[in-house]
């Protein structure tokens, strides 16, 4: 099981840019290395990534390979109302993981 | 003053390989066909087209010296107000030394209040990254970062 750190404000006043962190253990196996019997190991990263707050996408990325384990980003976004912040991962396979965290907004 | 001994040892690896050492090297141990700064140019074009693309308005920051690649802090700052009639509407960033040239493309709006992305990307050797920002008027702007890298990622140990 994928585990996810987030940080995000508790509160916030309207209108104010608030960062936002995300973090997901997952190895981002870049499909170019070799195990010991020098076989491939086979590609495994998340290709998706997005932040949804206030019913609309705020922020999304598109990952390839040159992406380092445990995939981390840090944005921005302007805090309009109290809501939920969705944080969702995509891997290659279509498997999905996602977090969420509240933001009062004052 | 680490920098004044890498450009020398850059401009001899660059003739070694346009020598046609580097093609032996590479078939010999099977690693992934590395982009070159012709394929990263070509994944610019896929990506917003052939439109001029100016220098200017993007801040990339790599650290001067990366002690491994396979873990590189990377943040990208667009100067730009963030309203609804003027914001940054994409940014990608390209590297032309890793297998793939396109590292990571983000989508943002005037939402975000701030263009400002950071991450952490693998590095397949030294080079100059490059980050492209699309503004919500079509107008493309650059950045670009040169980095050492100590330790290659995509290396076949």
């Amino acid at each position: 099981m994928a585990s996810i750190r987030l940080s995000v404000p508790e509160t916030a006043s309207k209108g104010e840019v608030i960062e936002l962190k995300a973090l997901i253990q997952h190895p981002m196996e870049s499909g170019y290395r070799r195990g010991p019997r020098g076989e491939e190991i086979a590609r495994d990263i998340i290709t998706q990534f997005e932040c949804i707050y206030d019913g609309e996408v705020v922020f999304s990325a598109a990952y390839g390979p040159g992406i380092s384990a445990n995939p981390f980003v840090t944005f921005h976004t302007r805090a309009t109302q109290s809501g939920t912040l969705l944080f969702k991962w995509t891997d290659q396979d279509g498997q999905t993981w996602s977090d969420t965290a509240e933001l009062t907004v004052t | 003053m680490p920098l004044k001994l890498t450009v020398p040892t850059r401009f001899n690896r660059r003739a070694f390989l346009a020598a046609g050492g580097g093609t032996v090297l590479m078939t010999s141990t099977a690693t992934p066909a590395f982009a070159t700064p012709n394929v990263m140019r070509q994944a610019q074009i896929d990506l917003f087209g052939d439109r001029e693309i100016k220098p200017g308005r993007v801040n990339l920051k790599l650290p001067s010296i990366a002690e491994n690649g396979f873990s590189v802090a990377l943040d990208v700052e667009v100067e730009s107000p963030m309203t609804n009639a003027d914001y940054v509407k994409q940014i990608a960033v390209f590297s032309p030394r890793n297998p793939i040239a396109l590292l990571a493309h983000y989508q943002l709006g005037p939402r975000a209040g701030k263009a400002a992305v950071s991450t952490r990307i693998r590095l397949s050797g030294s080079q100059t990254v490059q980050a492209v920002a699309e503004m919500n008027d079509g107008t493309l702007w650059l950045g670009s970062a040169e980095t050492f890298v100590t330790l290659a990622a995509c290396v076949i140990l």
